[in-house]
């Protein structure tokens, strides 16, 4: 048992279906059989020294690379090599030496390369765990009744490989028409963003142009309106004055009850509502002092009275009336458009700019609102005073700035959608949408997973959602942040971040892992920390080319 | 469907509820949820006494002295009431002493099932005066001496006193009365009300005390649990150390706080003897300590010692219990070991467990189904780091359903389990002792037909809140219940398990997050006695009934595993124990090794940390030196909480992956070592994890140093557990001896404080010279693995070219070492240039396929030649001699690891 002889093993290599007998110590790739001759003393492969060729496998550890014991699980960091007729030779580490596990392997698509290769092997596609030999070389003393299962294997991993060819061909060749597509858009769009930052310099003059005839136009109509407004101004004010005369003249015949020419103290009296303080009931006191300490005024005198009270003051004539009761306003009340003691265009203007903010399809109806001075006669008020409308001149002035006005609001407009398209497709152009712009048709897209839970969401360079299935309220679980595949490839893997909080815990992130399919699909979704979600994704974009994969067990190995 | 609406239902008033809870503490224990000893109505009354002249007085006319024992009535001069007390000289250097009423209203709780049988005694002989009775113990001139007025017990050695009872006249006994005959309706006596909770005391104050000097001692350790320092801290100014076992959210370091555990035992040292109290109590207990010399400067003691004024260093202690009896166990040592073995007499050893759960625990709440289970075990073989089990925390459960499994997650455990079998791996399934009330769930409908559940003070069920919601929680007191819990390990009881299934027993203090302390209601029955009597040793009979499950379930042929987080004096016998919910912080690391070696210290060996901290993320340099620290400590299993993302050990970029794999791999290489020492452990109660002291207890420089450790005797481990650090300085113990650094074979004396330059990669371990460790140096997948394979023998020479060790081989997971001897036991001893293995046990009887590969002598010379004598004969082997390390390599001498071989250097 102690003694562990050096053990050739016949090794049968599959080469075009011929298998050749080579004989070399056990665990010993093909590709290193010249290094190991029965003959000469073994050289460690590191060269740190030279052992009688007796020590190669006898079960001691010499070299301090290992290489002295392929075959043994003498060397903490040895590594075998097990042919895996009908399968494909691999390396396992020399611990897995009759440890008594067998080679059951399981399908792993997830393994990447590099993984495998510290063991010495390098695949292009990596299917199975390489953790121990399907053909049972590694169990050769431990007792371990293991099967071979190369065949098997390798029948699977053609399967395998045949169907991941397929889908990588067909895969590759839609990616061809994503890159192309993608060229294609991103040329039109470049030269449309070239176009239209041509045009918009065109409309920035324009603009400007624009402004001059607009301001130029403005001037004398302003100058106008406000000729007309003061004219307005003084005869309204000569009215009122009348007005207020014939009240008072009005008001005095009314209060001398007795038609003396006189109105008395007692007289006024009986107007209760002139109660200066209020208790209701006007005193003789206080009537005489509404009267300037008379007892009773006549007509000129009543001019000194009448400014007292003419506010407060109820005719006669309308006492029996009930008092105008205001009617409510109705539910669907026309809106109260502009009051209309302020007809100034002015102020109409920046209110448009305000709601021109808001929602620009409203910019052109405000023709209406542009002329309040016509519509205002409409409403009858005990105030006849409407000032009365512009004379032909100021009018056309009127006219001639508003259509100014019109025309730059348009340009501007115009101009302002064509800022926003120009910014739409510039942020399109700056996404990384792969090396040959390949992701470009995700752009704008959304790719929903339904689970037994949830609805998930993935919309690429937006974000990732998931909302329950049975109603409840959506979650954000991270916006676009970026690629974060490993260094050689970045576009395997796409970063979403800072999602909706999580309790007592992180916001909430999501990993998408692109792999190369036909279909663009999420195939699956997971949360394997709290709070970090996993995604996969298939999608052509990620398809390499097919670097003539054949199918049948090759060794593209050992380097 | 109703059930559907239940659990929604349930579900919504758990996150309720975990709102509340969670928002009352962010990220530190929330203090106000547990008592201090003025909230707690008995520690208070207790502590109110002041030291000065006891009342009680004992009646030497009612001496009574048998061959084992010596009986005394005491009286208390204020209020009459007698107390017997019952002197037993036991087997072993032990005194223990009883006080119990002479005539209780009724029985008072006395703790079953912790004592592994009644001791042993001892004859003791006799004299006696007026004043007092002087019993003599055993060989050594010491004397037990019992003062009559006022009662007092001295424990003498020569002329010396080793430990004083009651010296300071704080033994206060309440004896049991009626609430018509209490005189004033003082707080707290018939019932208490903490936070919104009322305990209801029907038997009125019930509590205990007694204090003991300690003259010449300065360092006390022991009573587990509390995260501190390893030497105890004087208590005067603040809170007691307390006992009492509880679910501690996010608890705080370096303070007299209970948490999950408690042992009762406390260790006193000074360079010339060891000695221990244990204090058989299962109630709330609270222990203040205090000292002459504490507050003192070491200039102002070497002040007095100048001055020759100085008073001798004495250490006083005393214990508070809220029930029970006085039941006090004195073991006067005098060596280390011969108190551990002297404490080990009365309560058992540690477990001698299944040889894979000493390698590497992969834990995580929660390894979210089959699919992850299946990952993360391939993870460790495409990474090459080994692992021998993986764990699954509550969510495994079917709605928190213990014994069942989620029919989505865990659709086809076995399956699982098998696919962990084909790797020789194996795993933990938690089994917590709440049992959702669910008529639907035959666990509870068992346990209520049976009426095994604890009742409430009214005689209904207990009910309380935790994982699965309202919650029974089963009477782990009765005898019944713990064969019938038991027989629920059966394989065809617990369905999907398999004999690679071993079990985790979580929440056991028990935690009841609406309970008052988030613990049980103290006024709750365990048949005839109040959980007040015995809670301290709930989690102590879950574990047992868990392991017992085990047992049975394979006949009795295989060792069992289980991990328990509450524990009590005993629970060394049932498993292993985990230092609770610690985090992810630098600190947490630093007192994982005084909390271990804390429990070593009472029995408990089998101790260690949450790998990485439970709670929140830790760094990556953090993680490492988690795992570099884990590597040396008993139980090495890495866990983290629901909410920290994911840690296993290769998703920290290769050089970290690196770094983990290398801390593992020194695991596994050492585990010949470690299962030779848990095989001592269970054999003598020796720790395996230990302070220095345990080893070199005149070297007063050990006395408090709990940044190191020892494993064994024979290697010393100072972990680097400071952020960003460049160095540790270890203190290497032992005048004229060497330590070997494990690494690089480099030499250095003993005795002194060296600087050791660290870098990411270094794990500072040195073995000591005069030791023999064997070793298997081809780590592989798991334990199981490694079984054939052969060893390597680390001899490291002491100054006088002297070494020796032990080699333990078994089959690693039956009982056939303990019911058919079949191990194999040897010495190994390295003397004039010889290397012999011989048998320890001659009738012993196990074949093992291991054999030795390779020696290597540490401190050696060169030899001209070098022979294996074996069977008569004599065959050359081949070596190297390194001169710069002084290190022989002896290469394939290749006898079997059970034979008898003497290796000569000529």
């Amino acid at each position: 048992m102690t003694c562990l002889h050096l053990l050739l093993t016949l090794v049968f290599a599959v080469s075009l279906g011929t298998p050749v007998e080579i004989q070399r110590p056990r665990g010993v790739p093909l590709t290193k059989k010249q290094f190991y001759e029965e003959s000469k003393p073994f050289t460690c492969l590191d060269g740190s020294r030279t052992i009688p060729f007796d020590r190669v496998n006898d079960d001691y550890c010499d070299c301090k690379d290992g290489s002295d014991e392929p075959g043994t699980a003498a060397c903490p960091n040895g590594s075998f090599h097990c042919t895996n007729a009908g399968y494909r030779p691999m390396f396992i580490p020399s611990s897995r030496i009759n440890d008594g596990i067998c080679g059951k392997m399981t399908l792993h698509l997830d393994i990447s390369p590099q993984q495998c290769s510290m063991h010495g092997m390098v695949l292009h596609l990596k299917f199975f765990l390489c953790t121990d030999c399907c053909d049972t070389t590694d169990e050769y003393n431990s007792g371990a009744k293991c099967e071979n299962t190369c065949k098997e294997l390798g029948r699977k991993e053609r399967e395998v490989l045949q169907k991941m060819a397929e889908i990588t061909k067909e895969g590759f060749l839609l990616k061809q028409q994503l890159i192309e597509e993608a060229k294609k858009g991103q040329q039109e769009k470049q030269s449309k963003v070239t176009d239209m930052q041509e045009n918009k310099k065109q409309l920035d003059e324009k603009v400007e142009a624009l402004r001059t005839v607009k301001e130029t136009a403005e001037q004398p109509e302003k100058e106008a309106k406000e000729r007309h407004l003061k004219a307005w101004e003084e005869q309204k004010a000569a009215i009122r004055l009348e007005k207020d005369k014939a009240k008072m003249a009005e008001t005095f015949l009314e209060l001398d009850d007795n038609a003396d020419g006189f109105v008395s103290v007692s007289e006024l009296q009986s107007h209760a509502e002139l109660d200066p303080d209020a208790d209701g009931t006007l005193t003789e006191i206080e009537a005489q002092g509404l009267m300037g300490g008379a007892e009773q005024v006549d007509t000129s005198t009543f001019e000194s009275v009448w400014p007292k009270i003419k506010d407060k003051y109820h005719s006669e004539s309308q006492a029996e009336e009930p008092a105008p009761v205001e009617t409510p306003p109705d539910e669907v009340k026309e809106p109260v458009v502009d009051n209309d003691s302020e007809p100034y265009p002015e102020d109409d203007i920046s209110e448009e700019e305000d709601e021109d903010d808001e929602d620009e399809d409203d910019y052109h109806e405000d023709d209406d609102k542009a002329q309040p001075t016509i519509k205002t006669p409409e409403k009858t008020h005990e105030d006849e005073e409407a000032m009365p409308p512009y004379d032909a001149d100021t009018q056309a002035l009127i006219d001639a700035a508003q259509k100014a006005r019109d025309d730059f609001e348009e340009a501007e407009k115009a101009l302002r959608e064509m800022d926003d398209q120009i910014r739409n497709i510039e942020k399109e152009l700056s996404f990384d949408f792969g090396p040959d712009a390949e992701f470009t048709y995700l752009y704008s897209q959304c790719y929903e997973l339904t689970t037994s839970e949830y609805i998930y969401r993935l919309c690429p360079f937006n974000r990732v959602s998931q909302k329950p299935k049975y109603g409840g309220s959506e979650t954000n679980l991270g916006t676009w942040g970026s690629w974060s595949g490993p260094e050689n490839n970045k576009y395997l893997l796409m970063k979403y971040e800072q999602g909706t909080g999580c309790w007592q815990g992180p916001n909430r992130s999501t990993t998408v892992k692109l792999t190369c399919g036909k279909e663009t699909v999420v195939t699956s979704t997971s949360e394997p920390s709290r709070c970090e979600y996993l995604m996969e994704f298939t999608t052509p974009a990620v398809c390499q080319e097919p670097a003539n994969i054949d199918p049948s067990p090759h060794d593209h190995v050992e380097l | 469907s109703f059930g559907l609406w239940g659990i929604t239902l349930l579900m919504g008033l758990l996150s309720v509820f975990f709102v509340c809870l969670f928002f009352s503490s962010a990220f530190a224990v929330d203090r106000g949820n547990f008592k201090t000893c003025d909230q707690s109505a008995f520690c208070k009354r207790q502590r109110a006494f002041k030291p000065g002249q006891s009342p009680y007085r004992a009646l030497l006319e009612t001496l009574e002295l048998s061959d084992s024992r010596l009986t005394l009535q005491l009286i208390n001069d204020n209020n009459k009431v007698h107390l017997l007390l019952e002197l037993y000289r036991l087997q072993g250097n032990m005194t223990r002493v009883k006080i119990n009423e002479l005539k209780p209203l009724k029985p008072r709780f006395e703790v079953p099932d912790v004592l592994i049988a009644e001791p042993p005694t001892d004859l003791s002989v006799l004299s006696k005066d007026d004043n007092g009775v002087v019993l003599s113990l055993g060989a050594e001139s010491q004397r037990l001496i019992v003062s009559a007025r006022p009662f007092r017990l001295d424990i003498m050695e020569g002329p010396e006193v080793l430990l004083s009872l009651n010296s300071r006249g704080l033994l206060a006994f309440e004896h049991l009365r009626l609430r018509k005959d209490t005189n004033k309706e003082e707080d707290g006596l018939w019932e208490e009300t903490f936070k919104s909770h009322t305990d209801t005391k029907p038997n009125g104050p019930t509590s205990i005390s007694l204090d003991f000097s300690l003259p010449g001692v300065e360092h006390v350790y022991g009573i587990p649990e509390h995260a501190d320092d390893l030497k105890l801290k004087t208590t005067d100014g603040g809170d007691p150390y307390r006992l009492y076992n509880l679910d501690v959210f996010q608890y705080e370091l370096y303070n007299p706080m209970a948490l999950y555990g408690s042992i009762p035992l406390m260790l006193a040292h000074n360079t010339q003897r060891t000695m221990g109290i244990f204090w058989l109590n299962a109630a709330e207990t609270w222990v203040d300590i205090s000292s002459n010399t504490a507050g003192k400067t070491v200039f102002g003691k070497m002040l007095d010692f100048v001055q020759g004024s100085s008073e001798k260093p004495q250490t006083d202690v005393r214990w508070i219990s809220e029930s029970g009896i006085i039941d006090v166990f004195i073991m006067l040592g005098p060596k280390p070991s011969d108190v551990f073995s002297q404490y080990a007499s009365l309560t058992g050893t540690q477990s001698f467990p299944p040889l894979a759960s000493l390698g590497y625990h992969q834990c995580r709440w929660n390894y979210n189904d089959q699919e992850d289970v299946k990952s993360v075990d391939q993870g460790f073989d495409q990474h090459d780091i080994p692992y021998d089990f993986i764990w699954l925390d509550i969510e495994h459960a079917d709605g928190k359903r213990y014994f069942t499994w989620d029919p989505h997650k865990f659709s086809q455990p076995k399956e699982m389990l098998q696919g962990l079998m084909d790797k020789k791996r194996k795993m933990v399934a938690i089994v917590d002792p709440h049992i959702k009330v669910d008529s639907g769930y035959k666990i509870h409908n068992e346990i209520t037909s049976k009426d095994f559940y604890v009742k409430n003070k009214d005689g209904g069920n207990y009910e309380g809140w935790c994982w699965p919601g309202n919650s029974g929680y089963p009477d782990f007191t009765n005898p019944e219940m713990r064969a019938w819990w038991a027989s629920m390990f059966a394989y065809d009881q617990y369905e999907g398990s398999m004999e690679n299934l071993f079990t985790w027993n979580d929440m056991n203090e028990p935690s009841v997050f609406n309970g008052p302390e988030v613990t049980m209601h103290k006024d709750a029955l365990h048949g005839k006695w109040e959980h007040r009597d015995i809670h301290n040793m709930y989690g102590l009979y879950v574990q047992m009934a868990t392991a017992e499950g085990q047992i049975q379930r394979s006949g009795g042929a295989e060792r069992p595993f289980v991990l328990t987080r509450a524990f009590f004096a005993g629970s060394q016998r049932f498993g292993a124990v985990w230092t609770g919910d610690n985090a992810a912080e630098w600190d947490h690391l630093k007192i994982s090794i005084p909390m271990c070696l804390s429990l070593g210290l009472v029995g408990v060996s089998f101790c260690g940390a949450d790998v990485g901290g439970f709670f929140k993320n830790p760094s990556t340099e953090l993680l490492v030196r988690w795992y570099q620290t884990g590597a040396y400590q008993p139980f090495f299993r890495a866990h983290a909480h629901l909410d920290t993302t994911r840690r296993e050990p290769w998703l920290f970029g290769p050089e970290n992956t690196a770094l983990i794999r290398e801390a593992v791999r020194q695991r596994y290489a050492l585990l010949p070592y470690w299962y030779q020492l848990f095989f001592q452990a269970y054999r003598t109660g020796m720790p395996v994890m230990r302070p220095l002291w345990v080893d070199y207890p005149k070297d007063t420089a050990t006395f408090t140093i709990d940044d190191e450790f020892l494993i064994g005797s024979d290697l010393l481990v100072h972990p680097v557990t400071e952020e960003g650090s460049r160095g540790v300085t270890a203190y290497l113990p032992g005048a004229g001896e060497v330590w070997y650094d494990v690494h690089t074979f480099q030499k250095h004396n003993g005795a002194q404080n060296l600087y050791i330059p660290v870098t990411l990669s270094s794990i500072p371990v040195f073995q000591r010279g005069g030791s023999i460790i064997p070793r298997k140096d081809r780590v592989r997948r798991s334990s199981a693995c490694m079984e054939n394979d052969p060893y390597t023998l680390y001899v490291a020479l002491s100054p006088k070219k002297f070494a020796e060790g032990k080699l333990y081989i078994d089959d690693g997971h039956s009982f056939n070492y303990d019911t058919k001897k079949e191990f194999i036991h040897r010495s190994l001893t390295f003397a004039n240039n010889a290397l012999t293995s011989s048998n320890l046990c001659p009738d012993c009887n196990f074949l093992t396929s291991s054999w030795i590969e390779k020696v290597l002598i540490l401190g050696a010379s060169k030899p001209s030649k070098v022979v294996l004598k074996m069977n008569g004969k004599e065959t050359p082997v081949d070596f190297e001699f390194d001169s710069s390390m002084s290190v022989l390599t002896l290469r394939k001498p290749g006898m079997n690891a059970g034979d008898d071989w003497t290796l000569l250097l000529q």
